[in-house]
């Protein structure tokens, strides 16, 4: 079971750098979700809302889990724009996210 | 190991040496850690422990591997002669749980992720095994201890809770201790911890295997070599107590029919052989002899050289038409070369188990034993010697060594004088110099259960085979040979002459005899002839007396008249 959320906002310039990202975690643990929210924050403050995540649970699907790598939860994947990271932790470094998805510090 | 009141149960590993140790196995349905250098062999323990469970236990297990790819891994299982393909069907599944490098850290984070793709996978296959191979590098990517400590902690209470045998691997310190200090909760976590040890010394390395804990009974930490050998790990286990030997009252041949007589029959089945001698005394050719008898009964033989290669062996052997090359090809002679120095003597004795375990033999010759008598890097030296002799002992095996021994053995105090207290039959071989030769001689100094005869044999090598000659006692002194011969020369002309003496003596004394009877006659002659004579004389004698009365009475007549009257008046 996935959820797909979107959230677009349109950039003053109407540039659209638009992040496919998967989000894999471990059913509610709190580490799970403390990375969830933070994603949506930094999607939402730094990116303009211009980020497709998926959220994979790994509980509710294994296999996709064992093919897919996954040894810890959470994990982020950006799966696009190259090049493909992948961040582990519940995302509370916010900077580091943000400039390994390939964005700025500057606040929107 | 028993421990009859918690039952503890065990997870066997296939590792015969190490179920001995432990009684049993692994603690089952608890965490086991494999502590152990990069190269000590952490991953083929745990995934031939893994293999082992599928095949022998029917218990199927996965391998999550942190650090080494999957392919990797099969193929040093393919090299071991271990059939993944087949198990890996149902019993056996690979997971590759290595984080890849370039990945970023952000904030806190656990195993989850694996142990759900785990847990999922475990209860589709059933399996009762579980290994984390080099958690450690699991624990590097986490940021502090606490961390660290806790999803260790999970990790335990998953297994726990799934009640599956788990192994856990971590790689040593290079510190004197076991883990880095903040891995030392492991350890405390851990109901079983072993150790693999990988020492060198002179040259020389040898591994070992060291069960340092072994929670839920009365433990004490034990230690053994192991090698890994073409098949995997093989560790050597606890020595067999002297007990459990098996007795045999049936005798085999020694190879020299002269011999078994001597013998009364043989060595006895299961015994201990001791050759010893000095270099070039034909020890290696009984031995030899030894191992050829017993392939002709049928019967499998190791032969264990330390000195040369088979075919040299063979071909020696075979000048004195001991013939091994039939038995080597119909594959119930099994021949092993070994360089002394090579390996520790640890790994030497390693080596003998595994072949004896491969081969199964009945009858074993290791020459020279005194290959195995240096003294090892953890166990001294008779340590060893008798250790692979007790093996042989319980397992029923005969076992003929041989031994260099310059001197005479009753002499000399030495390391092999302990190896003879185990012997049960001791032969010393040696050379007999005696003018201007070299013979061969063979002494049987000890034979537990049999009467034997304490003379020196002549051992004789020809190209018919080798026999052993009764021994010639001159005077006290032993001969040998063409001394031998020429005294046996001796001995049949001086017989001869003696004969013709006595021959001649008996003459002389007939001639004596002769002799002295024509002497007694003719004395008793001269005897007879003297009586004679006397008589005579006697004779004549009265008849003088018998004249001279008649005469005088006549004289008186012619002048008488008168004869005397009474009156007395003369005319």
């Amino acid at each position: 079971m996935t959820l797909m959320e979107e959230a677009t906002t349109t950039t003053s310039a109407g540039e659209q750098k638009h992040l496919m990202l998967r989000l894999y975690v471990a059913g509610q643990a709190p580490n799970s979700r403390r990375a969830h929210d933070n994603l949506m924050n930094i999607c939402r403050e730094y990116f303009d809302g211009n980020c497709q995540v998926e959220v994979v649970d790994v509980f509710a699907s294994p296999q996709q889990a064992l093919d897919d790598g996954i040894v810890i939860t959470p994990t982020l994947v950006k799966v696009a724009p190259n090049p493909r990271v992948r961040i582990v932790g519940d995302l509370s470094a916010t900077e580091k996210v943000v400039l390994t998805l390939g964005g700025r510090m500057k606040r929107k | 190991m028993d421990d009859v009141t918690h039952r503890l149960k065990k997870a066997r590993t296939g590792i015969e040496g190490l179920d001995q140790m432990t009684g049993g196995g692994l603690p089952r349905g608890r965490t086991t850690l494999i502590v152990g250098a990069p190269g000590a062999g952490k991953t083929v323990f745990s995934l031939q422990t893994l293999v082992n469970g599928a095949r022998q236990c029917n218990e199927p297990g996965i391998f999550v591997a942190f650090e080494e790819q999957a392919d990797h891994i099969r193929a040093n299982a393919a090299a071991f002669g271990w059939d993944l393909p087949a198990l890996e069907e149902e019993k056996l599944f690979f997971l590759d749980a290595r984080i890849p490098i370039d990945t970023v850290h952000s904030g806190e984070f656990d195993i989850g992720g694996i142990l759900a793709g785990v847990e999922a996978r475990a209860q589709k296959m059933g399996a009762r095994r579980v290994v984390f191979d080099a958690v450690d590098v699991l624990l590097a990517m986490l940021d502090d201890a606490r961390t660290e400590r806790r999803e260790i902690y999970r990790l335990h209470e998953w297994l726990q809770s799934h009640d599956l045998t788990g192994i856990i691997t971590a790689k040593r310190s290079e510190q004197g201790h076991l883990l880095p200090e903040r891995y030392d909760f492991l350890q405390f976590m851990a109901d079983c911890v072993i150790s693999l040890e990988h020492t060198r010394h002179e040259l020389v390395s040898q591994r070992y295997l060291n069960v340092a804990k072994y929670r839920g009974s009365d433990f004490v930490e034990k230690q053994s070599p192991m090698l890994i050998g073409p098949g995997g790990i093989h560790v050597a286990g606890p020595d067999p107590m002297r007990m459990d030997h098996r007795i045999f009252d049936e005798r085999i041949s020694s190879g020299v029919a002269r011999l078994d007589q001597m013998l009364d029959g043989g060595y006895y089945r299961g015994s201990n052989v001791l050759l010893t001698g000095a270099p070039g005394t034909a020890k290696s050719t009984l031995a030899g002899a030894f191992a050829a008898a017993a392939c002709r009964r049928g019967e499998r033989v190791l032969y264990v050289s330390f000195d040369e290669a088979a075919p040299e062996i063979v071909r020696n052997l075979a000048s004195v038409n001991v013939l091994l090359q039939p038995h080597l090809d119909a594959g119930l002679l099994r021949m092993h070369s070994a360089f002394a120095g090579f390996q520790s003597t640890e790994g030497h004795m390693m080596e003998l188990e595994r072949l004896i375990d491969e081969h199964q033999p009945r009858c074993m010759v290791i020459d020279p034993f005194s290959a195995l008598l240096k003294a090892g890097q953890q166990y001294n030296a008779s340590e060893m010697g008798q250790r692979l002799l007790h093996r042989g002992k319980a397992q029923g095996i005969t076992t003929l060594s041989t031994s260099l021994l310059e001197d005479d053995p009753r002499q000399t105090p030495s390391t092999e004088m302990q190896v003879s207290t185990v012997a049960d039959t001791w032969i010393h071989l040696s050379y007999e110099a005696q003018g201007g030769e070299q013979n061969r001689a063979l002494q049987v100094i000890k034979s537990r259960g049999t009467a034997h005869s304490n003379q020196i044999r002549e051992l004789v090598l020809s190209d018919t085979g080798v026999t052993l000659r009764d021994v010639y006692t001159v005077g006290g002194e032993v001969l040998m040979g063409t001394l031998r011969w020429q005294k046996e020369e001796e001995e049949r002309r001086e017989a001869q002459r003696a004969e013709r003496e006595l021959q001649r003596r008996r003459r002389e004394l007939e001639l004596a005899e002769a002799e002295v009877e024509a002497r007694m006659r003719m004395l008793q002659r001269q005897l007879q002839a003297q009586r004679a004579e006397l008589e005579q004389l006697a004779a004549e004698e009265e008849m003088r007396q018998e004249q001279r009365q008649t005469h005088s009475d006549k004289v008186r007549e012619m002048r008488q008249g008168a004869t005397p009257t009474s009156d007395g008046e003369p005319n």
